[in-house]
């Protein structure tokens, strides 16, 4: 920040305006939660919330929601960085929620559409009131629609219909017992934006974000690992590609991309040149239908 | 590089989606597979040209229906500036969301259909963008391609819209002759309209100069957040007291004598800190955490500022207020007020008037304000809470009221 000219970079406004809505959350809700998987938006987001708080500690735990097909490269950056930040980490165990019945797994083995009952679960069990995302508003067409405070019922609904009016930098709050606050403090980043502040703050990455070498088959025009979690069907052919991933999901859903972006820079020229949205290349899930994540967030998943 | 936020505003078929759509085309904000989402749903419903509104209309009901329905947000960025688009709808019924997309525009976007030139909504648009105070507003007179790209129908609706501005507060106003679907003066100037001397829509929001739109000088640091950390790990910062917040105004310095509201205390920044290190000032709308050399009792809701330039500490206040809700405004009624990092409550004493959003007329017989009605209303808080005039600062001069048995946020409110 230069003396006397009195202007921030969009990055630096984009910094702002995400503390400002993490120490809200901060100074307004009793049992706040951030979820964090180790997905970029996510590692962002606690970047931020250790910045908002600096030299304090972050005064909220982390949520890790954990379908039980992780990458290992994940788990491992998931447990260090909590660590480094000295934060309480919560895991809600998709696996759990089988096990107790409250949901069954999918004859495709897909955990991602379980997620949301081990999420409602903990959220209720830790009787959280305010749950952080790292949603942006320009991944998908419903979610251009989400509020910064995003309002859910008692049953963890959304309803796009009837959102509160949010203006200026005032954020409202208010629920009852067993209603809760999504917040969403990256709503207006883009990808691009995420991938620059990375660089920017030099902020360590799961490294599947990087180009490495990885068996792969194609299904669905992506690229899927093969893992403990999904093998190839007959007929689909297992190659050994250099490849990175744009989104960490559920492994059997995510799908990598062929790229030999190994650092900051190089990934940054290769978003800033693609011409396919994050979802669209790497998520199964998102491509069924055109209304595909507004159906998926009215059932209450991010 | 720099943000700017824009409001878009039409009516019903104006084609502001198609415009939208027309400026994140053009700027190759839109990906392959968005692209052909949308031409084959363009296909199948038997479009003749790829339907680019259809980028924007996000929420189902809208597709079904055809219309926009609610604030949405879009991002672009081009080599000069990143952009945020509130792409807000145009019916009556959903004034209250132009309202939502223009308190944090720095610019005011409003589509007119060339041949139908100003109707009603396009002054209530405007209305709306100058009681907001956004700093800058461009008319764009829409659809040029339909009446031969005649300069005179432009001419004619500018000199209309120039005649009704008088009546409102616009700072910066400019009008541009576009046609979306064809993309004629969107990006590029267009060849269709020699007879233009202005810049292309883009050039415009890459150029116009927003930085002296802040307020620089009523220094204003409304405390948000105490930072005391935990002594266990770092005995350093035993003593460490910081008060976190966002400057809402000003310039906050380093040495800086400083007075605290309410308790009228007068200290001086130790310093100011971030996560990245000191710096030695701080200014709208920087998140920095201020420490005191005092040791003064400070906590959230209280506002620092300069001992000679301090904002009006009151329990009253006078306020344009633009109602939110189905529920109508109840003088006498008592509502959650919300205002920087404070909130209190306050009973609305008297409605002055509600203005036709249209005519602008004044009706001083009203009793009461329903949903996407705009009124003068006086309230009394239960604390006092520390003020500027909206059109001072729209951060310490705004609020929100909320309804305190369902939480819903009702009223929004800009100081007089």
């Amino acid at each position: 920040m230069t003396a006397h000219v009195y202007e921030l970079s969009h990055l630096q406004a984009l910094e702002a305006e995400a503390i400002h809505i993490t120490r809200e959350v901060a100074a307004e809700f009793e049992r706040p939660v951030l979820l964090f998987s180790g997905g970029k938006d996510s590692v962002v987001m606690l970047h931020l919330a250790a910045k908002a708080f600096w030299p304090a500690r972050i005064p909220f735990p982390v949520m890790h929601v954990d379908t039980g097909h992780n990458f290992p490269e994940v788990l491992e950056f998931r447990d260090r960085t909590v660590e480094r930040l000295g934060v309480r980490l919560v895991v809600a165990s998709v696996e759990d929620s089988i096990a107790q019945g409250r949901v069954r797994e999918r004859p495709d083995g897909v955990r991602n559409p379980l997620q949301t009952v081990t999420l409602l679960d903990a959220i209720s069990a830790g009787g959280y009131d305010a749950v952080f995302g790292g949603a942006r508003r320009d991944e998908e067409k419903a979610r251009a629609k989400e509020r910064v405070f995003s309002f859910r019922d008692e049953f963890g609904q959304w309803d796009p219909k009837n959102q509160r009016p949010e203006l200026w930098s005032l954020y409202n709050g208010r629920h009852h017992r067993g209603e809760h606050i999504r917040v969403f403090p990256l709503s207006n980043w883009t990808e691009l934006d995420i991938w620059q502040y990375l660089a920017a703050e030099n902020i360590e990455l799961p490294s599947i974000y990087f180009a490495h070498q990885r068996e792969v088959f194609r299904r669905d025009n992506m690229w899927l690992a093969v893992s403990p979690f999904t093998s190839p069907r007959e007929g689909e052919e297992v190659a050994t590609l250099t490849v990175r991933y744009r989104t960490v999901g559920d492994v059997p859903v995510t799908g990598a991309v062929e790229s030999t972006a190994a650092s900051y820079d190089e990934v940054i020229a290769e978003t800033a040149a693609t011409r396919l949205t994050e979802r669209g290349a790497t998520r199964a899930d998102d491509r069924l239908s055109e209304a595909a994540m507004e159906d998926r967030k009215r059932e209450v998943y991010f | 590089m720099e943000l700017l936020r824009f409001a878009t505003a039409g009516s019903v078929d104006d084609g502001k989606s198609t415009l939208i759509g027309r400026l994140l085309y053009d700027t190759k904000s839109i990906f392959e597979d968005q692209l052909e989402s949308i031409e084959r749903t363009s296909r199948d419903r038997g479009d003749e040209q790829t339907n680019l509104a259809l980028l924007t209309d996000g929420l189902r009901a809208e597709r079904e229906q055809g219309i926009t329905i609610d604030v949405a947000y879009r991002y672009f960025a081009t080599p000069k500036r990143k952009f945020i688009i509130a792409d807000t709808p145009g019916h009556i019924q959903y004034t209250r969301n132009m309202v939502t997309g223009a308190s944090t525009a720095n610019l005011a976007l409003i589509l007119v259909d060339a041949r139908n030139g100003l109707v009603e909504q396009s002054r209530r648009h405007a209305f709306i963008a100058s009681l907001l105070r956004v700093p800058h507003l461009v008319l764009c007179v829409n659809k040029m391609d339909l009446v031969d790209y005649d300069e005179s129908v432009f001419e004619r609706i500018k000199a209309e819209f120039r005649q009704f501005a008088t009546k409102l507060d616009i700072t910066d106003l400019t009008f541009v002759p576009v046609s979306a679907l064809h993309g004629d003066n969107i990006v590029h100037r267009s060849a269709n309209m020699p007879w233009y001397d202005g810049t292309s829509l883009l050039h415009h929001l890459e150029e116009v100069h927003i930085a002296s739109d802040r307020n620089l000088i009523d220094a204003r640091f409304p405390v948000q957040y105490v930072i005391r950390p935990q002594a266990q790990t770092n005995h350093d910062l035993h003593d460490y007291r910081g008060y976190a917040g966002t400057v809402a105004g000003g310039v906050l310095k380093a040495g800086d004598e400083v007075v605290v509201l309410p308790s009228g205390l007068t200290t001086r920044i130790d310093g100011i800190d971030t996560a990245d290190g000191p710096v030695s000032e701080a200014f709208a709308p920087m998140s920095v955490t201020v420490r005191l050399t005092d040791d003064v009792d400070v906590s959230r809701g209280d506002m620092i500022c300069r001992v000679h330039n301090q904002p009006r500490v009151t329990q009253d206040l006078d306020a344009m207020v633009c109602w939110l809700s189905d529920q109508p405004l109840h003088v006498r009624g008592m509502y959650a007020v919300k205002h920087t990092t404070r909130s209190v409550r306050a009973q609305v004493r008297d409605l002055t008037y509600r203005i036709d959003v249209n005519s602008l007329h004044r009706d001083e017989a009203a009793t009461s304000l329903g949903l996407n009605d705009i009124g003068r209303v006086s309230l009394r808080t239960t604390q006092p809470l520390f003020v500027d005039e909206y059109r001072r600062n729209r951060t310490t001069g705004s609020f929100l009221l909320i309804d305190e048995s369902t939480g819903a946020t009702v009223g929004a409110g800009m100081l007089l």
